[in-house]
């Protein structure tokens, strides 16, 4: 197994260096930079100072190298708008998102896995169709639209949950299941689909012939093997999930990183905006690592040679 | 319970209905496949004809005419000459939502169309020759996924400027991903057959291979993608709109019309739940379009 | 304690099919003796993994047994529920399958799954169980069985895993083993151990076997008695040696004749076979099912159904209405008049 992790923790790397320099690169897309930050109405000189305090007059590739070198020691530089150094500002925030992603996923593992495996178990009946049903809306329902009517029924009409901060734990109930119903249908759908595979296998013919009983065959042994893409896959989307979080955040006014990137896009906080969309992405390459190594690791035929 | 199945003895061959019969027969036998068609075309014609069918300007504002709730409503205002009432502006929300449905179809097919042939080409090319480009497409395609698109997309677009054509390119530039994944499996499915091995025995040209041979047998995963990825397309659009970093006002953008109304829902609910309504119909209708084309084509793909 | 392990009488299987209902097993009566194995011989759609998987009530959902009487030890099989069924299986009637490699689950150890077995039935403690598994592995030839405990299926071979079945099977000390083609995806030099271990064990324990192939040769070295399955039905049914000395059935007869036998087959003979396909099984058949493929075939056969009848020596018994004397004079019959007529065309 110790090969197999070597060489996807150097895809890794190379892809978060990658990601790096795409990330960098953003800012150079409206232009010049020192002309976006000096403003509408700066002068020439304005300019000219700006771009040689944040040296934006070096060789790109110079900039580019003291930007990751810096970054890699946790040093994102200063933001513009806050005055305030933008590592600081990140890892503040950081951990609202986290619980509210933390929040969204367990929401939806609840939701998907159960009735995924009781399609399964019925394929074609009542609680399938209705598994179904769920999953097809789920895909279909923009999640500011789901987020907004739960805002309105939940909030405001039967006055039951919190509608906007961060503060305590039932504020992120909402939020929660409006981040956790996005990816509710995928994760559903493939443990339906496991299941249904695993359970026409030969080693759960010999389970039940060993007279097992149908809730050992079930969990034991079927959700057992069915299991493992599935959380590979729940890895993956709560990565999507943390970078779709801006949305649900900037509706709810959750205090987190989506919120954060929202407002330093609006104010044009360059050096905000790239560590955030870095910060995301290194965080989405670690899921997807540790989402593989789970993966091996649950399965013994790659566990144990 | 029963969890497993025994095998049965074959059943008595049944006469064998010719191709097409038994493609048609399995098209209308679908009901997902058939409401989706059905409500997309709706749609589309209503998009189409917007000019002739909308009863009003959607950016004319008559301010005094503003908030008027829709005719269900039990309310004194309502009036037949707006359906479905009119915006914070006055303006006519039946005729908003026609000319909305243009935008969303418009961005979504385009972005999809951009996506489309970024991620085929990755796709195929990777499927057909393997070993390095297939590395190097992995690659590209992990980077793309490692990136946060709602996130980049809206920073891209604060920052080169936003209007129809940014957002599509934008869009078209980053979800090609499930493209490429697709269409790279299904190409190396195919690519193993023996029709391939004997068209390159027969010396023919890669380009004719690929086009003339992988690309038909491919054909319906790229449909049943497209489609998806269409939905995916118009989704993201009005998130972009909504955080108003899409499409900009006046135009009626279904996901702008959402955000404009989001101060006033509390009492003006329908002005979030129309346009909400309307885009999940046009990407539920897509969606079971796009599932029934994923089920008529390759049954076996599906449980 | 009956002499007889299993009785089964009447035991039909019925599944709605969208062509109509099949009927893959028909009125299938044998019995099982303690200690003895009884093959059911049989071409692939017969029936005769139905018929199995009916006795052990796994059957598809969809599917519907009846029977007449089905009794395990005495005890009726019938009128159980799957929570009773399921005390049973495993326990005093276990089953092994076909396909070694895909019949453990890949994510649990070997000792996980054989001790498994004997902690569901049994008030044993996992030191126990334990202790009853390596005893087992070594009782089926499995070298190192300790160390075997902790290692997973891909980690041992087919034949190795196939041992591992059996062992598994005899877990809880069954009084009667079902094995369905056991060796059929082992390699012939393995095929043979495990026959051999097989035969052993099940004298060592005295089980019952019912083993179920569609290789004669196999049947031969292991069976006492031996059933011969075609189209849903039993056809014949006897001794090992009353069934190859005194074949009387066309198609056990028709059967043995594709067999080469070293010593008798003569070189340059015709090896036999059997003209024809197995009829759809879709709904009643009239009469005898062999009937389109058998060169004796009459009217009569085809008018009603057939019964089991008494052959020449007592337990023999066979599903025709010609006595073997009459498809004997037949054949000869037949054959003179084909030497006639190629003396005729030249």
């Amino acid at each position: 197994m110790l090969p197999y992790l070597l060489k996807r923790l150097g895809v890794a790397i190379l892809v978060a260096l990658t990601v790096s320099l795409i990330t960098f690169s953003m800012i150079y897309l409206s232009g010049d930079p020192a002309v976006a930050l000096a403003g509408e109405s700066a002068t020439e000189g304005d300019i000219e100072r700006i771009r040689l305090f944040y040296g934006y007059d070096r060789p790109i590739l110079v900039q580019y190298l003291d930007w990751l070198g810096r970054a890699l020691q946790g040093d994102f530089g200063q933001s513009h708008y806050l005055k305030q150094p933008v590592a600081e500002v990140i890892f503040a925030r950081l951990p609202t998102t986290m619980m509210l992603g933390l929040f969204a996923l367990i929401f939806a593992l609840t939701l998907s896995i159960p009735l995924g495996v009781l399609a399964a178990i019925r394929p074609n009946s009542l609680i399938d169709r209705a598994a179904l049903t769920i999953a097809v809306i789920g895909q279909a329902m923009p999640s500011f639209w789901f987020a907004l009517t739960l805002m309105l029924w939940l909030g405001v009409y039967w006055r039951l949950l919190p509608i906007t901060g961060s503060d305590t734990f039932w504020h992120f109930v909402m939020p929660g299941v409006a981040l956790g119903y996005y990816i509710t249908p995928a994760v559903m759908r493939l443990t339906r689909a496991g299941m249904l595979e695993v359970l026409t296998s030969d080693y759960i013919r010999t389970a039940r012939a060993k007279g097992l009983r149908p809730m050992t065959v079930l969990f034991k042994h079927a959700l057992r093997n069915a299991i493992i893409p599935v959380v590979s896959l729940a890895a993956v989307q709560f990565g999507f999930m943390l970078g779709g979080s801006i949305v649900i955040e900037t509706i709810f006014a959750i205090n987190g990183l989506g919120f954060l990137a929202w407002e330093s896009i609006l104010r044009a906080d360059l050096p905000m905006m790239q560590a955030i969309v870095l910060v995301l992405s290194v965080f989405y390459i670690v899921l997807t690592f540790v989402a593989d190594m789970l993966n091996a690791w649950l399965d013994p035929r790659i566990r144990v040679a | 319970m029963a969890v497993t199945e025994a095998h049965t003895a074959d059943a008595a061959e049944l006469l064998e209905p010719t191709p097409g019969a038994l493609m048609r027969g399995r098209i209308f036998g679908h009901a997902g496949l058939l409401i989706g068609g059905a409500v997309l075309v709706t749609i589309f014609l209503m998009a189409l004809l917007a000019p002739y069918v909308a009863p009003h300007d959607p950016y004319d504002q008559v301010l005094s005419r503003k908030l008027i709730p829709p005719v269900w409503f039990d309310d004194p205002k309502t009036t037949w000459e707006h359906i479905l009432g009119t915006d914070h502006l006055g303006r006519d929300y039946f005729s908003r939502l026609l000319y909305g449905a243009r935008i969303s179809l418009l961005i979504g097919f385009s972005a999809m169309l951009i996506s489309g042939v970024i991620g085929t080409t990755i796709g195929v090319l990777a499927g057909y020759f393997g070993g390095r480009v297939d590395m190097v497409a992995n690659f590209i395609i992990t980077t793309r996924l490692s990136m946060p698109v709602v996130l980049v997309a809206i920073a891209v677009v604060s920052l080169v400027g936003s209007s129809l054509n940014v957002v599509i390119w934008v869009l078209g530039l980053l979800i090609w991903d499930r493209f490429a994944v697709v269409m790279r499996s299904a190409t190396m499915q195919v690519r193993n057959h023996d029709f391939v091995a004997s068209a390159q025995a027969l010396g023919c040209s890669t380009p004719r291979i690929i086009l003339a041979e992988i690309m038909p047998n491919i054909a319906n995963h790229l449909i049943v993608v497209a489609t998806l990825e269409m939905a995916h397309a118009i989704i993201l659009e009005a998130a972009l709109s909504f955080l108003g970093m899409g499409v900009q006002p006046p135009e009626p953008s279904w996901g702008l019309m959402i955000s404009e109304a989001k101060g006033l829902m509390f009492f003006e609910a329908w002005l979030i739940f129309i346009p909400g309504a309307a885009l999940f119909m046009l990407v539920l209708s897509i969606n079971l379009l796009g599932d029934g084309l994923r089920d008529v084509t390759a049954p076996e793909g599906r449980n | 304690m009956a002499e007889r392990i299993l009785e089964v009488e009447g035991l039909s299987v019925a599944i709605p099919v969208p062509a109509g209902t099949l009927h893959p097993v028909e009125d299938v009566s044998f019995h099982v003796e303690r200690g003895e194995t009884v093959a059911i011989v049989g071409e692939s759609g017969c029936g005769k993994s139905l018929t199995s998987l009916a006795i052990m009530d796994l059957l598809p959902s969809k599917a519907r047994r009846t029977a007449t009487k089905l009794e395990l030890d005495g005890r009726d099989l019938t009128g159980l529920s799957e929570r009773e069924m399921s005390d049973i299986r495993g326990n005093r009637m276990s089953m092994i399958f076909q396909e070694p490699m895909t019949s453990l689950n890949p994510a649990y150890t070997i000792g996980d799954q054989l001790t498994e077995a004997l902690l569901r039935h049994r008030d044993a403690s996992r030191a126990e169980a334990r202790e009853r598994a390596v005893w087992l592995l070594e009782k089926v030839g499995i070298t190192g069985a300790s160390g075997r405990l902790r290692q997973y299926p891909h980690q041992l071979s087919g034949g190795l895993r196939q041992r591992v079945m059996i062992a598994m099977a005899l877990m809880c000390g069954p009084d009667l083993i079902i094995a369905d083609e056991p060796t059929t995806a082992l390699d012939v030099t393995i095929q043979a151990q495990i026959l051999h271990l097989l035969a052993e064990l099940q004298r060592e324990f005295q089980t019952g076997l019912i083993l179920i192939t569609h290789d004669l040769g196999v049947v031969s070295r292991v069976a006492d008695r031996i059933a011969v399955m075609y189209a849903a039905q039993f056809v014949e049914e006897g001794t090992a040696r009353q069934i190859f000395e005194a074949p009387s059935h066309p198609y056990t007869q028709g059967l043995l004749a594709c067999i080469p036998i070293p010593g008798k087959t003569a070189r340059g003979a015709h090896l036999g076979s059997i003209p024809g396909i197995v009829p759809s099984l879709i709904g009643h058949i009239e009469g005898c099912h062999f009937a389109d493929r058998c060169r004796h075939a009459m009217d009569k056969c085809r008018a009603d159904d057939i019964a089991m009848r008494r052959g020449a020596e007592p337990g023999h018994r066979y599903r025709c209405v010609l006595t073997p004397e009459e498809t004997a004079a037949n054949m000869a019959r037949q054959e003179r008049e084909q030497r006639q007529e190629r003396e005729a065309a030249q």
